[in-house]
């Protein structure tokens, strides 16, 4: 209580000490326009920043940029702005927004922040242009740049121009000039420079470039009794009953601009038949009848006949307003010249654009099949080679994922902390997979069938466990900063370097799988296991040992591939389970006991999937389910995968 | 927090023995999942049901007697819903229950609540389009959280072109259904409207987000409004990050994206992106400060959030304890009459009121993602009284609720009669 | 004929006349036939479990019999509850609808009623019109026949492709998972015209039957359970003795053996399979009425695994074992997922079943699987004297001579 009474003395007293800095003419501007920024809405907030900007007043810029910053905050008492920032919860640092000396400490009970929503912050920042675009701060400068990219206005062309000429940074000084071309697109002042400008694009697949042409081409459906007007900028003539445009929509725009009388709907003849009901009859039908479409024509037409509803128009009628009227496209552009000229760029665009989706859709499958090729790795060796079926492991992914996150927990530094996961996920699904193998699997080689419901009944455990100690929250497991973000090519081809660390994760285990397998002796061993364990037995081979080492091997991969996947997803209990039926599907796909079959098998899936995707754009469940069903049917007539293998190593 | 939980089971169950030979308790049920898919959402709405029956119990219950939770689990399993409705309803005889999170379990439960004449809150945001005589919806209709995010982005942020997400389900289906009409109704062309739709858990989203910035190429503002629902978000969200996309170029508002959501994210590439909510945790009233230190009391943890469905369950759970002072009985039918026209403050400053047609006035919030995870609230309006029926489909335009005068959930004012006293489900 | 099948096969006798005691016992407890001793939420649940004892003796059939692990069976249990429910849903609304519209100043077209009925069951995922998958919903008889018709014709179809192209063993089990996965991914969608991830709901309201109490209807139900499973018992206890079923436990054992005698391997598991998809349907459309909704999530692999879990916790190879695994456990698993069984307090740790069932059941399976192959079915062979040899999981193949002489002396 003495608190808020020392606060509010002090508050006083600052009153008293400030009153000549309120009446500054900043103070003066704001407070006209105070109702407007109260308000603060987009749609009306425009002339109280124009004033702000136009003022001339030195304190302006700096007004505009706190404001965007939501560091303005007005006093609920009097309605006065002042700068302010946090002390703590509930204490603010008042300052003066015409000198910035300091004010004080005053509690925030009677002060309340501006929120400019990001409309508002939008049209700050292009009112800021002007300020910011020469400002010795390379920082203030790319914001400005940044804010007429986002909102263009035709007086930013000159503003564009003065700053490029004396912009001593390079790289900047680039983009101010592609940006003066795109502005002079369309605000250019002769047809010759907005058309030079618009040549000067062609091929250039930027995104901005066709959304500056692009408005250029838009066109607008026109109908016209006659002839079509002159000083019209057509780009198509229209013929009712084609293709893209029947003779009802032809119609109907013939209604919307009023050229024509509407069509009386079906809902509207049973309203207009309610209407007249006589004596349980309309038009001499009985209402009892009337539950048919043609009984309802009936009653309607000799209503109509009577004169109590408007008749309705008839086909000839129909015709004959159609052939009355031309239809055609309009641009909104007046110059054919520059409409032609947008139109060649964009043509030259288009192609460019198309081809870059490909590639970029193509590295989009590519990411994915290195997702699943990294999923499906271990299975390649627990399942590939060693024909043991392991319906845990989706769960050791998800072991490695969580084993990612309680790194990260304990390691704070992101770099560091996966450094150290990769390894431990190994090694932690490693100590795991060797433990079921040698107490659950290696009794049952001989029964594959109850190996599968064996691991499954560890998989919900497992799962069920995950969900006991992490809850089913999904967790974090942040990639480190230098893996952010993604390597942009051009605004139409980028991929993440999460991705791309994933992809090259991949070859990496591709390779490592390779060598373990054909150069070192545990390879050969298990090899001669898998082909012949009582031969390898003779040898003096411990196939126990072997399986051992191999189960844990698959389950180790298992468990990085889950520290990757984590990066680029999220974690959760239910995480194997998303991959473990794509996982098994790779392999047998790929053809079992063969690395480059699961590759290959990826890399079907991964491009298939993605290519329905592309087909059905609105709908990534279908391109899911339409994959499972081509795996289904390739299987039947490939049963034994895409490289199948032959002779005595395919077993049965 | 386990533990705590057990005990208050192992509580009520004690009390479940006692209660039979002497009726002198009033039994709550609780009908959230605290196993399987959503047990993540709902464990914490039955936590705030315990504490705020703990709460009322502390000052002196309701009628005299005491209040009694009955806690069941239907594991996620939706038809477990009804089955569990009708046993708390048959066999544990409450007097009211609190629960559902999906429209489906929602959905799986009405029939059985119609016919046993049992009573409901639903505390969740959903697709409307539906009003039964038995169930109070204290989360928002569309018309309180969709289409006042639409008029933000129309006249706020200028968007021209929408891209709308949603996970495969009925929620974002109807709400974006309806949303497509209202924005046609706006003016936005069709061919304006990318519609996507992606199954639970989604994590693949590079070529949806490349999708959203490539609608850009024609020169208008693309907005997002995003209905993807729980795990698929943090994919969602951190691929925006990765291809760089910033609230000012391409906005996105989500419809179910809490703070709890945001936790497993790094949200510092995320500041600017939005939520619509008709509460957030970081709203500046003395209720909403008293809410979330009850809050933190009772779980013990001070680092768990309060979301928008914990505040529906709040006002629900209030405005029945008054309704049934007022009726002075818990019999469903008196309560439910009693129930309408039910003031109550909300956490964020203003008053929700039952409207005839069984949904709650609400303000609609919009906030913006914090550096630190949390909400900025940059938007609030005053209270949208909720409708049952949206006005954006031809076929709901019609149609109305109101049981205080029609006693009707879903009346055609055309033909002016009563389409069907029970629910559609 | 029949005298010597059930002479030969006691167990039948055995096992239909506990079944009818449990029927009468559960008809006297009930709320509508008696004391009200049993809950009608409870008789549904009875009901249900039976409905999974029917699908569970398919399962053996299919698994323990012919030896192919199917993973797809909850998908045609599914399937049937689907078709079954689009006529309820239609029926129900169509009720309605008709209601509402008669009241209209002018008589509705047929036209109009259908577009008001699509608009009452589509309206909820933003829809109004039926797809052509509801062609035959206004026709009980037509849904009723479907039920056996959609997931046989799958079945045919999915079989005929899988078996002709000698896919075996645990591919098959993938590939049927796979199959599975796809068809819950399809329904999960809303083009696919069932309500997507909503469903068909509302299921337990019989049209036609609006004034009856559930308490009746639920034993209804329950008795056609009862019969459906009686039946199905029947009809699969004469398919596994005699000739046929010694030739599908010959393919269990060593499929190319089978085949190498002459027998057409392919067309037996084509007909078990198919069979035990009608099976299964059948039971599905028993099932859902029963639990008033079905959704995709019902149709989920996840399913199809548990079903072959209770199948291999009750005991392969004996239909009775079927049956007492898919009762004992899901009940098991009701109660345990119910919060209704006590808390065990550790001192350090209070273990609460809600959480710890799943890890329970999870573990007890891969214990089961080691340790008791032959399942809770086993027991009975115990009191029998009927003791397997211990081979420790390895099988009786021809070059594991030593054990198969061991057994012979036993």
């Amino acid at each position: 209580m003495t608190k808020y009474l020392l606060a509010a003395l002090a508050a006083c007293m600052l009153c008293v000490g400030m009153a000549a800095a309120q009446d500054s003419p900043i103070q003066t501007l704001l407070q006209e326009n105070r109702e407007l920024i109260e308000k603060s809405s987009r749609r009306t907030i425009g002339p109280a920043i124009d004033a702000l900007r136009d003022s001339g007043l030195p304190a302006a810029e700096t007004v505009l940029e706190k404001w965007r910053d939501k560091d303005l905050w007005q006093r609920e008492s009097d309605g006065l702005f002042f700068f302010a920032e946090k002390i703590d919860r509930d204490t603010l640092q008042l300052i003066d927004i015409a000198t910035g000396d300091p004010l004080g400490e005053v509690p925030d009970d009677d002060m309340d922040q501006l929120k400019p929503n990001s409309g508002v912050r939008g049209m700050i920042a292009a009112a800021l242009v002007q300020f910011q675009l020469q400002s010795p701060e390379r920082r203030k400068r790319i914001a400005a740049l940044n804010s007429i990219q986002r909102d263009p206005e035709p007086e930013h062309l000159d503003a564009l121009r003065a700053a490029v000429e004396d912009e001593p940074d390079a790289t900047i000084r680039t983009r101010e000039e592609r940006l003066l071309r795109l502005l002079t697109i369309s605000y250019g002042a002769s047809e010759e420079t907005r058309i030079e400008a618009i040549r000067s694009f062609s091929g250039d697949t930027g995104v901005d470039v066709r959304a500056a042409l692009n408005p250029l081409l838009a066109t607008s459906r026109q109908a016209a009794e006659g002839d079509i007007p002159e000083g019209e900028n057509v780009a198509r003539k229209l013929r009712p009953g084609q293709e893209d445009f029947t003779k009802e929509d032809a119609y109907s725009l013939l209604v919307s601009k009023d050229l024509a009388p509407a069509r009386i709907s079906r809902a509207d003849k049973r309203a207009a038949l309610e209407a007249n009901i006589a004596d349980g009859q309309v038009g001499g039908v009985p209402v009892e009848h009337l539950n048919t479409e043609a009984a309802r024509e009936r009653a309607y037409a000799s209503l109509a006949e009577a004169g109590t509803v408007p008749p309705t128009a008839t086909e000839a009628e129909f015709e004959a307003a159609l052939d009355a009227h031309v239809f055609y496209d309009r641009y909104a552009e007046l110059s054919e010249a520059v409409t032609d000229a947008a139109r060649g760029t964009l043509t030259s665009i288009t192609t460019r654009v198309g081809l870059s989706q490909a590639l970029d859709l193509s590295l989009d499958a590519l990411s994915l099949a290195s997702i699943y090729f990294l999923a499906a790795i271990g299975l390649a060796i627990t399942f590939g080679v060693m024909g043991v079926i392991n319906m845990a492991h989706g769960e050791f992914i998800m072991m490695g994922a969580y084993t990612g996150y309680v790194v990260q927990q304990l390691v704070p530094d992101y770099t560091i902390s996966i450094i150290i996961a990769l390894p431990l996920a190994f090694a932690v699904t490693f100590a795991a997979g060797v433990a079921m193998e040698r107490l659950v699997i290696r009794w049952l080689y001989s029964r594959p069938l109850e190996t599968l419901l064996a691991t499954f009944g560890i998989s919900i455990a497992l799962q069920q466990l995950a969900k006991n100690i992490f809850g089913t929250q999904a967790r974090p497991l942040t990639s480190p900063d230098w893996l952010d973000g993604a390597l942009v090519l051009s605004d139409v081809v980028s991929i993440s370097y999460i991705r791309i660390a994933i992809f090259v994760l991949a070859l990496v285990f591709l390779a490592i799988f390779l060598f373990i397998m054909r150069r070192t002796r545990l390879g050969l061993e298990l090899r001669a296991v898998t082909q012949n364990p009582r031969m390898a037995a003779s040898m003096g081979i411990n196939p126990d040992r072997i399986n051992m080492l191999a189960f844990g091997l698959g389950s180790g991969i298992a468990g990085i591939a889950g520290v990757a996947i984590g990066l680029y997803a999220k974690v959760t209990s239910e995480l194997g389970q998303d991959y473990i039926v794509q996982s098994f599907m790779t392999v047998v796909v790929g053809g079992v006991g063969n690395i480059w079959g699961t590759l290959l098998g990826a890399t079907m899936i991964g491009f298939l999937q993605k290519g329905i995707e592309w087909l059905n754009p609105s709908n990534t469940l279908a391109a899911q389910t339409y994959m499972i069903i081509f795996i289904i049917i390739f299987i039947q007539f490939r049963p034994r995968g895409i490289i199948a293998l032959k002779g005595r190593a395919a077993g049965d | 927090m386990k533990l705590r939980m057990t005990s208050a089971l192992l509580g009520a169950l004690a009390f479940a023995t006692t209660a039979l030979a002497q009726d002198d308790t009033i039994k709550v049920g609780v009908l959230h999942s605290l196993s399987g898919t959503m047990a993540i959402s709902e464990t914490t709405l039955k936590d705030t049901m315990l504490m705020l029956i703990e709460e009322q119990n502390k000052k002196g219950g309701v009628l005299g007697k005491q209040l009694e939770a009955v806690v069941v689990d239907p594991a996620s399993d939706w038809p477990l819903f009804a089955e569990k409705a009708r046993e708390l309803l048959t066999v544990e005889n409450v007097d009211v229950m609190f629960g559902c999170w999906t429209s489906v379990s929602r959905k799986s439960v009405l029939p059985v609540i119609e016919e046993l004449n049992g009573l409901l809150f639903y505390p969740v945001q959903y697709e409307g389009e539906e009003s039964s005589k038995n169930v109070f919806y204290t989360g928002a209709a569309p018309n309180q959280q969709a289409i006042p995010a639409t008029d933000y982005f129309l006249e706020e942020l200028g968007v021209e072109k929408f891209a709308l997400l949603g996970t495969d389900y009925v929620y974002p289906r109807t709400t974006n259904n309806i949303l497509e009409s209202y924005l046609k109704d706006k003016g936005i062309a069709e061919e304006d409207i990318f519609v996507n739709y992606t199954p639970f858990g989604h994590s693949d989203w590079s070529k949806i987000v490349s999708d959203v910035v490539a609608l850009g190429a024609d020169g208008k503002k693309v907005g997002v409004i995003s209905t993807i629902n729980g795990d698929a978000n943090i994919g969602f969200y951190k691929e925006l990050a990765a291809q760089g996309v910033s609230a000012d170029d391409i906005p996105v508002v989500a419809f179910s994206v809490g703070a709890e959501a945001l936790s497993g994210l790094d949200t510092s590439n995320l500041v600017g992106h939005l939520a619509a909510w008709n509460y957030f945790m970081s709203a500046d009233t003395p209720e909403n400060e008293t809410f979330i230190e009850t809050w933190h009391d009772f779980i013990g943890d001070e680092a768990r959030v309060t979301n928008d469905p914990m505040e529906a369950h709040y006002i629900g759970f209030n405005m029945w304890v008054n309704a049934v002072e007022e009726a002075g009985t818990t019999d469903v039918d008196a309560v439910s009459k009693a129930m309408i026209g039910q003031e109550f403050p909300n956490l964020t400053g203003s008053t929700a009121e039952m409207l005839p047609n069984h949904h709650l006035t609400k303000p609609v919030l919009i906030g913006e993602i914090l550096d630190d995870g949390q909400f900025d609230i940059i938007s609030e309006t005053d209270p949208v009284p909720g409708d049952a029926w949206t006005d954006y489909l031809p076929e709901s335009a019609v149609l109305t609720s109101d049981w205080a005068e029609l006693d009707c959930g879903m009346y055609n004012t055309e033909t002016e009669t009563c389409v069907q006293i029970k629910s559609n489900y | 004929m029949t005298r010597s099948f059930l002479a030969r096969n006691p167990s039948v006798l055995i096992f239909i006349a506990c079944l009818a005691l449990f029927t009468l016992a559960v008809t006297l407890m009930s709320e509508a036939g008696g004391s009200g001793a049993i809950s009608t939420s409870f008789v549904k649940t009875l009901g249900k479990t039976l409905c999974l004892c029917l699908v569970a003796l398919a399962m053996d059939l299919v698994w323990g019999y012919t030896g192919i692990l199917s993973l797809g069976h909850m998908a045609f249990f599914g399937l049937g509850g689907y078709m079954i429910g689009m006529w309820l849903m239609y029926a129900r609304t169509e009720t309605i609808v008709t209601a509402s519209m008669s009241n209209a100043a002018i008589p509705p077209t047929d036209q109009e009623i259908v577009d008001a009925i699509g608009t009452q069951i589509f309206g909820v995922v933003g829809g109004s019109e039926f797809p052509p998958v509801w062609a035959f919903a206004d026709s009980l008889w037509m849904q009723l026949a479907l039920v056996v018709l959609v997931p046989g014709l799958l079945a045919l179809v999915f079989g005929w492709l899988a078996f002709r192209s000698r896919v075996t063993g645990v591919y098959l089990s993938i590939l049927t998972q796979a199959m599975t996965l796809a068809l819950a991914l399809y329904l999960f969608q809303n083009d696919s015209g069932l309500r997507g991830n909503n469903g068909l709901s509302g299921l337990q309201n019989i049209p036609g039957l609006t004034g009856m109490p559930q308490s009746v209807l639920s034993l209804w139900f329950f008795w056609a359970s009862a019969f459906a499973l009686g039946a199905g018992y029947l009809l699969c206890a004469w398919v596994v003795s005699g000739k046929f079923g010694s030739v599908i436990r010959g393919i269990r054992d060593d499929e190319a053996r089978v085949r190498f005698l002459g027998y057409s391997v392919e067309g037996y598991k084509l007909f078990v399979f198919t069979l035990t998809a009608v099976i299964a349907g059948i039971a599905g459309a028993l099932y859902y009425p029963q639990a008033g909704i079905i959704n995709p999530a019902e149709i989920a692999p996840i399913a199809s695994i548990y079903l072959a879990v209770w199948v291999a916790i009750g005991g392969r190879g004996r239909l009775y074992g079927a049956v007492i695994g898919a009762a004992f456990v899901s009940l098991l698993s009701t109660w345990f997922t119910g919060g209704q069984v006590p808390s065990v307090p550790l001192g350090f740790y209070t273990v609460d079943w809600v959480d710890w069932w799943q890890v329970l059941l999870g573990l007890s399976f891969v214990l089961v699987t080691l340790f008791a192959p032959q399942g809770i079915g086993g027991l009975f062979d115990l009191v029998t004297g009927r003791r397997p040899p211990d081979r420790h999981g390895a099988d009786l193949g021809p070059d594991k001579g030593s054990f198969r002489e061991r057994e012979a002396e036993q």
